[in-house]
Formats: structure tokens, C-alpha cells, sequence
């Protein structure tokens, strides 16, 4: 799917199926036979509104939920059955950070022991080399040490908690980051700053899956993005063709409904969202190639057609 | 004992109340404010103010103390027959003697180390064991949540009085220890499941996820992530336990079925009782002990309260 | 005028003094204008919204009058705005969704709510379900639990309950944030239609998404750390907004069309001021890139233009 470049992280016919209600006798699938990759220095955007399965993807690919059918592959290695010390090599290349800030900082503790919870990772590493790695990850998040080393979390915004998350992140040295929905519980004007970190790091080198329920976030940052709905892909592409060029009625009804400042929605057309396919045991509907980089679901709703 | 059980129960009930989770909204948070108060040093201004848990405190304190200086005013040793028998409290015999003619004082405050020894000994081995299953059963789920959680339920299910006079007439306990051990071995149950459902909703919060994606494994996690930001839930809970079994104890002892080589608060109302004080109107060989339990367990559960203020912002009247 | 607001202020009493939430906020509202009141988190927009409800214990009114319709609020009094709560002031409050009583179903619920304030329900519940279906909600929601329904199901439910008796004034303090996409279309344009059949004369719409209020509301009040600092209609406010904070806020707002690679928008460096002991002062001065000397005396809420109100020096120079 990606052209050129080198392939990173592989997910391949992914599902996962809880079981629920008394004695787990029903089953839910949450996800459904999602199939995308993420390319070296690349930024792919996971959207979808809730219940899509997104943020359950995110988890997976870090290991904190298992597949339930599928594999998930990191530079050719299949990651998606690790252990204990498999794991712990594998979080050294590949982070998480999540949506509330203030959640993901035990209040007990200063806000850099996040940092210092990493540094097992560097066995036998002296103080000042260390400092030196801290001093260099948070320049790079453009945070001044002085303004957050030494605070509880409470003392700090929600913009320099989500930062530090990704410092911590950029102290492994990682090659893909998992940014769940990481700023939608922040304020409209620090929103942006962390967003172009994403891009700027993106120029390093990082690769990014990026998962929101945002479009507009999405097509700010993302070099390709995934749509997501009730947990199966109906569209995925290189960014500019999946929001200018939208194939699936799903994809047409999110961006319709997007609030705009520059369109008021009754200049747009009302989409409704198009039938839920009902059966839970269905395999995912195939991916067609409508144009280079740009995938659509076809079968139980019915896919688009190139305009 | 089972309406101790419950009347924790609603106790606890308040605290869980404390751990609220935030309404599952995106919200924007506010910004950082300067240099507050640490939580230590607010827990110490809050703690002090609040009468409950100063007055709970002090009549525990000092029952402590007594029970630890008391025995060193005295050159008698509570069981043995020193003195004119059914004796009000006389200058001699501060708190009179019994019809045996054995000194009450002495009685109450060995009375009341065994007391605290069964507290601190039987509290504290249903707290760790209520912590350590309460943990694991709530951070690891699953099959394992469901296996302990059927312990949990039978033990709790069991009536420990009864099982407590069958072991006791068995095995001959012999001394307070033993029977601190057989309380805490049965009393840990509501402990558990109290810690297994603020596990449960603590669980969820991301900081855990943070620490998992740092190496750290399950144990790690429970130690050092969880039970920090439970402290004030573990506290309360160690003192309801610990007024619980001294209760216990004390019932116990009271029936008989406690050590009869030493002496306890329980086992003197029993000696009481069973010598018909009351008919004789030797109050002062019942009303001491009598007075002494309810001292210190009520003393702790006031504290208690006292304590569910201090740690529940909400709950102070501002 | 439908409603009228002469400096308003509002403050929590806390630990530490009064947090001071609402600082002199003078406006208002005409008949049947939805106006929305936008900014970021801190910056005392709910406050406000509240204190026109008087619905939080905590806040303490320290002067100001509000007018709705030609008669005073008794704002300052609980029990005295009883009366005009429900009938002629309504709130749709923030997380409304999740306030609905998991144990009670969502018919029993609105008739406690109606009975306590004194309307017979059986009176009323043709109409309510009459409007339900108009929202696309069947008859049944009524026999159903909260947790049977979702997010977009209740929040529509809550708006309906909440304005069933045809307030003149309605609160909606952000009812879009929790709703996926499409649902926030719904509720945006249900938010219109209200006002349109008259179930509802005017609204203040609170949200820090100025996005949506540019779709939904006629007027936009911009707020910041506890003043005001621009009111004009959307349309002013979105493409030649006048004061300093509201330019640099709608130009850090990604839209889907701009991209990291072609434009980078920039955010604003800092961050809101603190409450409890505000400077004097414009409180925007620190994180203006257009300060000067005259922004230590605070700046008055002055027009500027037809409708068009900015409290800057700058910007009304």
C-alpha cells in the first residue's frame, strides 16, 4: 500500500473480539479485520467517532490489549503475542502517549518521574549523561527544564504534561509514536503548538500513528489516513485524495458535519449515515484500490464510485 | 458481627465516594497555578482541625499509653489471688478486686495490651491479606479475578463465629497471638472487595498504562503506581480492622473461648458475668473493661469518620 | 431587549481568597438571538453562564444586575430565582448526559422534574412527546432507560426536558463537546430549529468550539480570564475579529483544506493568568504581541462598530 519508502509497522486483518454478558456469552467485535500500515517517517491518521475501534487499535499495536485474530508486525518482526522482555525491547522503539493528561500522571508523584521511570531502559548509564538526555529530549519539545523539572502535575498545564509524555517518548530514541487523541482535552491555543511538535518530529525521523476523532486535526498532520467505522476501515489513502476526493457515503457524511469557518453547514448537503451492517460475524468488507493511495470499502454498504 | 461488617460497610461506602471518577467527557482542563500546599502537609492542617478525628485519636492515645505505662504502676500481676475478695476501689486496689480476690486494675490494664496485641496483630494480617488479594484480583482480572473473588465470597459467607468455636474447641488456644491469627485469617474478606473495586476503577486511569509501556510488570505496578494513591483508603481500612478485632477478640473471650491462661478485656466480663457481679453490684470489675472496649473501638471508628473528612474534600464544611 | 447584563460579578470563595470568575461583564441579548459564548478553559464562560441560573452554591454574587425581559433576576437570592428557573431561565448543563438517573427511566425522570415544579405532568406530556418526535426520538424513549439510549439520544432528550416549558432564555453549556460528528450536526441544527419554532426565545450557547458556534449562533461573546473581550456576530468574529486574543485564537483553529506542510498555524505562547490574583490591567498584556504602555490601565468594553464590541485599546483606537 505504501509506495516507496520502508514499511515499519504492519497491521494485518486485525480483530478483536470481547466477550461480554453473563458467562461471556455474547460476543462483540470491536475491531474487524483492519488491515493498514504505517511507513518510516511517515504520519498516518486513525479516524473514526466512538465505538469506531480506534483507540483499541492503538492499544494492540502497543501491546496493551491483545489480538484476538491477525498479526501486527514491527520491522518484520511479528509483535502482536510479546512478553516481558520481548515487550520491554519492543516499548524501546515504540511508545504510547494518551488523552488526559492529568490522567496519565500518578498525582502522588513529580510530574518527571515519568522520566525517571524510563531510565531502566539504560542500564548502567552515569548522572551526567543522563541529564544530558533528559536536557536534550525536552529542548526538543521545545520545554524549558527549568519551568517543569521538579513540579507535581498539578502544577503544570495540560500542554506541557502532554509534551513531557512525548519527551519521555523521545528519550528511547523511538521510531513510532502512538498519540491517542493526546490533544483533545487541550485549549484551542496550545492544541496547535503540540500538533506542529508532531510535524516537526516527523522531520526527524519519528513516524506517527496519529488516532482522533478530528478531521480536521487528521488533515492538518497526517501524510496518509484510515477512516474507521464500528471498527472495520471504509476508507484509507494518502490524505489530500481521502479529503478531497471522498469515495465512501461514510466518509462524505463525517466531512459534511464537520463544523467550518469558512462554510456554514446549510451551504453543505446533510448526508445521512448510510445502514449499519448488522451481523457481528461478518468478515470485513474488501478493500478496493479506486486510485493510486486511495482504498475503499466495498460490499455491505455499498462503495463509492470514482467521480 | 455482621452488623460490624456492615456498619464498615457504610463507612467505606463514603470513601469509595471519594475516588469518584470524572464524568466521562473530553473537558479542557484549567491551566496550572502556582505553587500550591502539598497534600502532606494539608493532610496535617485538615487532620488537626477536625475534632472527630483529634477527640478518636486522643481516647485511643491514652488507653495506649495506659495500657503501656499501666502495668508498671502496679506490683501485682492480674491473675493471681493477692487481696480481700469483691473489694470496691480503695486506695490499695485502684480499681477494687474481684471474687477471687485478684486486683481489677491490674486485670484492666494487662487487659488492655492483649487488647491492642489482638488489634494490631489479627488487623494487621486481614489488612495484608484483604490488600494483597484485593490487589491482584482487581489489577489482574480475568480468570483470576474470578477465582479469588470466589475465595473472597466464601470466606466472607462463612460465619467466623462459628467456625471460631470449632477451631476453638479444638485447638486449645493457648495464647492472645494464636488468637489474633485465626480473627485475621477469617476478617479479611470486606477488605478485599473494598480493595478490589478502587483497584478496579484506579485500573483504568493512564498513568497505569504509562508504567506498563515503561517495563514495569504487575507487582511493580501494584506496589508503587496503585497503593500510594490508595494510602488514605488503606489507613481507614487498618483502623476498621483493627477495631474489628478487638471486637472479635473480645467476643470471643467473652464466651470463653479465648485463652484462659492470661487475661483480656473480654475474658474478665466473662469472669464477671459468670460470678454474677451484677447481681452482687461489683461494678467496678465489669464497668472498667466494659468501658475499655468501647473506648478504643469507639475512639477508632470516630477517628475513622474524622479521617473520611480530612481526605474527602467534600465532605468538610468549608 | 430579551435580556440585559449591567457588571456582572461572580466569585468563588476557595482556600486560598476568591477566585474571580466573572469580572464586570456588561451585554445583551436581543429577542430570539442565539448568542454564543466562546473561550478556553479558565476563562469563566460557564461561570457566567451559571450565574444567570444561579445553579452552583459556591459562587458568590458580588454585584451586577440581569434583566430578562423587562424584569429583574434575583440572581444574588437561591431561592428566590426558584421561580424563574425551569419556566423563564433554563440550562442545559454541562454533562447532562451523564446526569440522567441510571436507575430511573427517562419518563419517570421528566415527570419528577415536572411535578417538582408544580405542572401536572399528564398536562404536559402530549406536547413533550410531540416535540420528542420532532427531535427524531419515538414515543418509547420515555419507557427506556438512560443507558439504553446514546449520547446524541440523550442529549437530545435533556434539551427537550430542559425546555418543555418554553423558557425565554436558554443556557447550553457545552452540549456538543461529548458527541461524535455527526451528532453534533444534529444538535447544532436542533439548537436553531428550537429557536425558530419559539420553543425557546434566546439561548447562550457555551462552548470553547468556535467552530460550531460559527455554524449555530447569530452573536459571539469572546471571553478571557474572566472578562470580556469581544462581542459582534459570528460572521465579524470569525473573519475580522478586532481584538488581539480572538485574531490569534481563530488562526490557530486547523481547518480540513490546511496543511502542516503548506501553512503552519501558530498557537499563543502562555498562558491564561491566574484568578485567585489577576494582574491589573488588561489581563490579555502578557501574551499580546500589540502590548503597550496603555495596557496597564484595563480597557473598556467599548463599540466599535454596528454591534461590534472589543475591550482593547488597541482595537478601539
Amino acid at each position: 500500500m505504501l509506495e516507496g519508502g520502508r514499511v515499519m509497522l504492519e497491521v494485518k486483518d486485525v480483530s478483536k473480539v470481547y466477550k461480554v454478558g453473563t458467562f461471556g456469552g455474547t460476543r462483540l467485535r470491536a475491531v474487524n479485520g483492519v488491515t493498514f500500515d504505517v511507513g518510516a517517517g511517515e504520519i498516518v491518521s486513525l479516524i473514526g467517532e466512538s465505538g469506531s475501534g480506534k483507540s483499541t487499535i492503538g492499544r494492540m499495536i502497543l501491546g496493551l490489549s491483545r489480538t484476538t485474530t491477525g498479526t501486527i508486525s514491527f520491522e518484520g518482526k511479528d509483535v502482536s503475542a510479546l512478553r516481558k522482555a520481548e515487550l520491554r525491547t519492543y516499548y524501546a522503539d515504540v511508545q504510547g502517549v494518551f488523552q488526559d493528561p492529568f490522567s496519565s500522571y500518578n498525582p502522588i508523584f513529580k510530574a518527571d518521574r515519568v522520566l525517571t521511570l524510563v531510565k531502566g531502559f539504560f542500564p548502567g548509564i552515569s548522572k551526567s549523561e543522563w541529564d544530558a538526555k533528559v536536557e536534550a529530549s525536552l529542548q526538543a519539545v521545545r520545554l524549558d527544564p527549568s519551568t517543569c523539572l521538579g513540579k507535581y502535575p498539578h502544577q503544570l498545564s495540560g500542554g506541557q504534561l502532554q509534551r513531557l509524555l512525548v519527551a519521555r517518548a523521545l528519550l528511547l530514541d523511538i521510531k513510532l509514536l502512538v498519540a491517542d487523541e493526546i490533544i483533545s482535552m487541550l485549549d484551542a491555543s496550545t492544541r496547535i503548538d503540540v500538533l506542529n511538535l508532531l510535524g516537526d518530529l516527523k522531520r526527524r525521523g519519528l513516524g506517527v500513528l496519529f488516532v482522533t476523532h478530528d478531521l480536521s486535526l487528521g488533515n492538518y498532520i497526517s501524510d496518509r489516513t484510515v477512516i474507521l467505522r464500528h471498527g472495520e476501515i471504509v476508507e484509507l489513502g494518502a490524505t489530500e485524495k481521502v479529503f478531497g476526493n471522498p469515495l465512501h457515503p461514510y466518509t462524505k457524511m463525517l466531512l459534511s458535519s464537520v463544523p467550518q469557518l469558512h462554510t456554514r453547514w446549510d451551504a453543505r448537503e446533510a448526508h445521512s449515515p448510510p445502514a449499519v451492517a448488522s451481523t457481528a460475524d461478518a468478515a470485513a468488507p474488501a478493500l478496493v484500490a479506486m486510485e493510486p493511495d486511495h482504498l475503499v470499502a466495498t460490499g455491505h454498504d455499498g462503495g463509492g464510485s470514482l467521480r | 458481627m455482621a452488623a460490624r461488617g456492615r456498619g464498615a460497610g457504610v463507612a467505606l461506602g463514603a470513601v469509595e465516594a471519594t475516588e469518584a471518577v470524572s464524568p466521562p467527557v473530553a473537558t479542557v482542563h484549567e491551566p496550572g497555578e502556582p505553587t500550591t500546599p502539598r497534600v502532606r502537609s494539608e493532610f496535617l492542617y485538615f487532620a488537626l482541625r477536625n475534632w472527630k478525628f483529634v477527640l478518636g485519636a486522643a481516647v485511643v492515645l491514652s488507653c495506649l499509653a495506659l495500657a503501656l505505662v499501666g502495668p508498671l504502676l502496679t506490683d501485682h500481676t492480674p491473675l493471681e489471688f493477692t487481696g480481700p475478695t469483691d473489694q470496691p476501689p480503695s486506695s490499695e486496689y485502684w480499681f477494687g478486686t474481684t471474687s477471687f480476690g485478684q486486683d481489677v486494675y491490674a486485670q484492666f490494664v494487662y487487659g488492655l495490651r492483649a487488647a491492642f496485641l489482638v488489634g494490631a496483630l489479627g488487623g494487621g494480617i486481614a489488612w495484608l491479606l484483604g490488600a494483597a488479594i484485593g490487589f491482584t484480583a482487581g489489577y489482574r482480572g480475568g480468570w483470576i479475578d474470578d477465582v479469588l473473588n470466589m475465595l473472597t465470597n466464601v470466606v466472607l459467607v462463612i460465619p467466623t463465629l462459628a467456625i471460631l468455636i470449632i477451631v476453638a474447641a479444638y485447638l486449645e488456644v493457648q495464647s492472645y497471638s494464636t488468637e489474633a491469627v485465626i480473627i485475621g485469617l477469617t476478617s479479611w474478606p470486606w477488605a478485599a472487595r473494598a480493595v478490589r473495586s478502587q483497584t478496579f476503577s484506579l485500573k483504568t486511569r493512564e498513568f497505569v498504562e504509562v508504567a506498563r509501556l515503561s517495563g514495569r510488570n504487575t507487582r511493580q505496578i501494584i506496589a508503587t503506581e496503585l497503593a500510594p494513591n490508595m494510602s488514605s483508603y488503606l489507613l481507614m481500612m487498618f483502623i476498621l480492622l483493627f477495631g474489628g478485632a478487638i471486637l472479635i477478640g473480645a467476643s470471643l473471650d467473652f464466651l470463653g473461648l479465648g485463652p484462659s491462661a492470661s487475661i483480656s478485656l473480654g475474658l474478665m466480663m466473662n469472669n464477671a458475668f459468670l460470678a454474677s457481679a451484677l447481681l452482687l453490684g461489683s461494678w467496678w470489675w465489669f464497668l472498667p473493661p466494659g468501658l475499655g472496649i468501647v473506648a478504643i473501638v469507639g475512639g477508632l471508628y470516630v477517628m475513622n469518620v474524622g479521617l473520611d473528612e480530612v481526605f474527602n474534600p467534600k465532605l468538610r464544611e468549608l | 431587549m430579551s435580556l440585559r447584563v449591567d457588571d456582572l460579578t461572580v466569585y468563588y470563595r476557595s482556600l486560598r481568597g476568591d477566585v474571580k470568575a466573572v469580572d464586570g461583564a456588561s451585554f445583551a441579548i436581543g429577542d430570539g438571538e442565539i448568542m454564543g459564548l466562546a473561550g478556553e478553559s479558565g476563562c469563566g464562560k460557564s461561570s457566567l453562564g451559571k450565574s444567570l441560573i444561579r445553579m452552583d452554591a459556591r459562587m458568590r454574587h458580588v454585584r451586577g444586575r440581569v434583566e430578562l425581559d423587562g424584569r429583574e433576576l434575583p440572581i444574588d437570592d437561591d431561592s428566590q430565582m426558584n421561580e424563574f428557573r425551569f419556566r423563564d431561565v433554563s440550562i442545559v448543563p454541562q454533562y447532562s448526559m451523564s446526569a440522567l438517573t441510571p436507575t430511573r427511566r427517562v419518563g419517570t425522570i421528566a415527570e419528577e422534574l415536572l411535578e417538582s415544579r408544580g405542572v401536572r405532568f399528564e398536562t404536559v406530556r402530549p406536547e413533550l412527546v410531540r416535540r420528542l418526535q420532532l427531535v427524531g426520538l419515538s414515543q418509547d424513549v420515555l419507557a427506556r432507560y438512560p443507558i439504553e439510549l446514546s449520547g446524541g439520544m440523550k442529549q437530545r432528550t435533556v434539551m427537550v426536558l430542559s425546555t418543555l416549558l418554553d423558557p425565554s432564555l436558554l443556557i447550553a453549556d457545552e452540549i456538543t463537546s461529548a458527541l461524535d460528528v455527526s451528532s453534533q450536526r444534529a444538535v447544532g441544527e436542533l439548537l436553531v430549529e428550537f429557536r425558530d419554532r419559539g420553543f425557546v426565545k434566546s439561548m447562550i450557547v457555551i462552548t470553547h468550539d468556535l467552530a460550531i458556534l460559527y455554524q449555530v449562533a447569530d452573536t459571539i461573546l469572546v471571553m478571557y480570564a474572566g472578562k470580556l473581550a469581544e462581542k459582534a456576530s459570528a460572521e465579524t468574529v470569525v473573519h475580522g475579529p478586532r481584538h488581539p486574543y480572538t485574531q490569534l485564537l481563530i488562526s490557530s483553529l486547523p481547518e480540513v483544506g490546511v496543511r502542516f506542510e503548506e501553512t503552519r498555524l501558530a498557537g499563543i505562547p502562555g498562558k491564561p493568568p491566574s484568578l485567585l490574583s489577576p494582574p491589573t490591567g488588561c489581563r490579555f498584556r502578557d501574551r499580546c504581541p500589540l502590548a503597550f504602555a496603555k495596557c496597564e490601565e484595563e480597557p473598556p468594553f467599548v463599540e466599535v462598530g454596528a454591534g461590534h464590541q472589543v475591550a482593547c485599546w488597541k482595537a478601539a483606537a
